[in-house]
């Protein structure tokens, strides 16, 4: 397993110079991904923040090779390359070790490109796929997603006079990714160095299609200081809002173990967020928007828990 | 060089095309008329007789984003589609032209709904018509399968890179049995070469970054550059056109021109149309009208020059448009015709029909009628009309 400074010292296969926010979470989890393998890798992006600051033409960040293509497709491109990888392969026409990274936002992910992951992950690529989640279309401006919380102000679920942000939860992606029975599904952040990098380096391990939920926070779309980007991801995990776990061929593994009398009240980390403000007035309103959010992530480590003692009664 | 007859319907010969050209990737889904294309090629996969990895993707958009990306993994590319799948992929079909990617498509021309139809029009192929892909129309399963071969050269040529997609009349050729002379599998082979990808993002020696964001510094600089390919197009169509005839036997060129030297009405259309209308002209001489007709071959780019020379002697023109544009005033040949006739300084009448859409039969009385019309009238007509329309 990498340590950050390990991780330095890794041949960089993303560099400075990209002009992704100050506190930015994404550079944080490329250089995790990207440093967990010394095989050489191919990176698929989709349309998103990450793409358009590292590849202002005629600049790159990028010192390894990358293509985007265009928003909802990140996954049947990569699986295309991959698939030119393996007809090359075998007729003997190439002959190089090479992995590959698929990347999208929760808009890229959750949504608009979810039918292109699935089928991706159905025919059993051999790609990893990261989605970098930070809760909303952040590279549009801040509108709701799939993976937008409940009651959570986005521009396009504003917390209003009638109506106090988003009217719904949040789709419970990983566990889609679970169904589709892959080798490896894990949830991870960015303020969780080791842990980031160790499932990193066990889905880069295994050959088969990998998927890895990250969870990535926003300074703009957050509303939070730029200083703070690590511990809003750390918060994220302490009260459960992002468990941090993975699926290995069906065995569940909590991989920070924090339960319902450990872990810390959601308003803790809401309260640090403009993107939450507005559910601070004390109102009874506000407050049952709070106790519904508590509930779901309640309930969410509750059948994580279950699911651990059913597949993997060793887990300690 | 010996030729082997057989009989095979269009989709067929295209597939019998793929299966010699022999890709290293096809993403494909399926959908009528087109389905049987992948179909019949998942067999050559699984029966060992080609190299090619086949990823059957979810949705045709999928099918165009995995054919990009192998494409640029430098991987020879094909597929297969139609109607809504073609426009399905209409997002990602401007995404490789522009990354320059030479991929090549099977297009077996079907309407689009709604509402929803599975018979031949060319509305899907005229839909992506300003997609930055080359555009090749065929007449029967021969030009269809003689078109594949050419089309992985003109599509890889280096100065031209850009993707092309070949086109058959839905079910009328896709579906329908025609003699066919094929050539040696070696012969192909020579023929279309080894593959020379533009640019590769599995050389690891060389990382490139593919699909920038490339705004207003450089945006306007990068669709002149695949303005120049699509130029460069044209004479790679008309060489290549030329040396598959000194190989193969059959020379193409951008259009064909039938009886046009000494014809006064001459009728402009695509695909398998063009069969009958030469069946047509065959009954109207022998009436003593003096009838031609130009099938175009390559839509895109399009042949605007050639086509104002070979159309300046007649008296008066016929356009037969199998879509629709909705702009009231021509449909999508007819535009270009008459845009081709302004630039030449040709001023001459013309008439305009929408005709087969959904897959409307058309007989050799319905192109007789078009032709008698043409000849009674010295002014022309603005109207777009509609040919075969069922009586109120």
């Amino acid at each position: 397993m990498a340590n950050p400074k390990q991780s330095a010292l890794v041949e960089e296969k993303f560099i400075g110079g990209h002009r992704a926010c100050a506190g930015c979470g994404f550079p944080i989890f490329l250089k995790q991904v990207l440093g967990s393998t010394s095989d050489p890798i191919v990176v698929v992006s989709a349309t998103g923040c990450l793409e358009v600051t590292s590849t202002i033409f005629p600049f790159s960040a990028w010192k390894t090779p990358f293509l985007h293509n265009a928003f909802e497709n990140s996954a049947a491109t990569c699986s295309g390359i991959e698939g030119a990888w393996q007809s090359l392969k075998k007729q003997g026409k190439y002959d190089k070790n090479v992995k590959f990274l698929a990347l999208g936002g929760d808009g890229g992910t959750y949504d608009i490109g979810l039918q292109s992951l699935s089928g991706a992950m159905e025919r059993r690529h051999d790609m990893m796929y990261v989605c970098y989640n930070n809760e909303a279309y952040m590279n549009t401006g801040v509108q709701r997603s799939g993976a937008t919380q409940f009651g959570q102000h986005t521009t396009t679920s504003p917390a209003g006079k009638a109506v106090s942000g988003k009217t719904q939860g949040s789709k419970n992606l990983t566990e889609i990714m679970v169904a589709h029975d892959l080798p490896y599904v894990a949830q991870t952040t960015i303020g969780y160095w080791q842990d980031a990098t160790k499932k990193f380096e066990k889905a880069w391990a295994i050959t088969g299609p990998k998927f890895v939920n990250v969870y990535s926070p926003c300074v703009p779309g957050w509303g939070y200081h730029m200083s703070q980007t690590v511990k809003m991801s750390k918060m994220a995990v302490e009260t459960n809002l992002w468990p941090l776990y993975e699926v290995e061929n069906g065995v569940y593994t909590i991989t920070f173990k924090n339960p319902v009398e450990k872990r810390k009240p959601v308003e803790e980390f809401l309260k640090l967020q403009v993107r939450f403000k507005h559910l601070m007035k004390g109102d009874d309103k506000s407050k049952a928007i709070i106790a519904q959010i508590q509930k779901t992530i309640d309930e969410r480590y509750a059948h994580l828990e279950l699911m651990e003692k059913a597949t993997n009664p060793a887990a300690k | 060089m010996e030729k082997t007859i057989v009989a095979r319907t269009g989709n067929e010969a295209m597939a019998e095309a793929m299966r010699q050209i022999n890709p290293d990737v096809c993403a494909a889904y399926p959908i009528t008329p087109a389905t049987e294309i992948m179909q019949i090629f998942s067999s050559f996969v699984n029966d060992g007789l080609v190299n090619t990895n086949l990823i059957t993707v979810e949705s045709e958009h999928s099918a165009m984003s995995a054919c990009v990306g192998s494409a640029a993994a430098g991987a020879r590319t094909m597929t297969a589609t139609s109607s809504q799948g073609l426009i399905y992929m209409h997002e990602i079909l401007f995404i490789a032209a522009s990354l320059r990617l030479p991929i090549v498509m099977a297009d077996v021309n079907r309407a689009i709904s709604g509402p929803i139809n599975i018979h031949c029009d060319h509305s899907d192929t005229m839909a992506e018509r300003d997609s930055g892909w080359i555009q090749i129309f065929s007449e029967n399963s021969q030009e269809a399968y003689d078109n594949m071969i050419q089309a992985i050269r003109i599509a890889e040529r280096k100065d031209v890179s850009l993707p092309a997609m070949v086109t058959t009349d839905g079910f009328i050729i896709s579906h329908g049995m025609e003699r066919l002379e094929t050539y040696p599998d070696a012969e192909v082979k020579k023929f279309i070469g080894e593959y020379n990808p533009p640019y590769n993002v599995l050389n690891l020696e060389k990382p490139i970054t593919v699909g920038s964001i490339v705004l207003t510094d450089y945006y306007l600089e990068h669709k002149k550059a695949q303005h120049e390919a699509m130029k460069n197009a044209k004479k790679a169509i008309l060489d290549i056109g030329k040396e598959f005839g000194k190989v193969f036997g059959k020379e193409y060129g951008f259009f064909e021109e039938y009886k046009t030297s000494d014809a006064d009405y001459v009728l402009v259309c695509l695909g398998s149309t063009a069969g009958t209308t030469k069946a047509a002209i065959e009954e109207l001489r022998q009436e003593g009208i003096k009838c031609g007709l130009i099938k175009i071959r390559m839509f895109r780019p399009f042949p605007a020059e050639e086509l104002a020379a070979a159309l300046k002697k007649c008296k008066g023109i016929v356009v037969l448009d199998r879509s629709e544009a909705m702009n009231t005033q021509a449909g999508p040949v007819a535009t270009e015709i008459k845009a081709a006739l302004y630039d030449a300084g040709i001023a001459k009448p013309m008439h305009n029909y929408i005709y087969g859409l959904g897959g409307r039969e058309i007989y050799i009385e319905d192109i007789k009628n078009v032709f008698r019309n043409i000849s009674k009238d010295t002014k022309g007509s603005n109207e777009v009309k509609y040919l075969g329309l069922k009586e109120a």
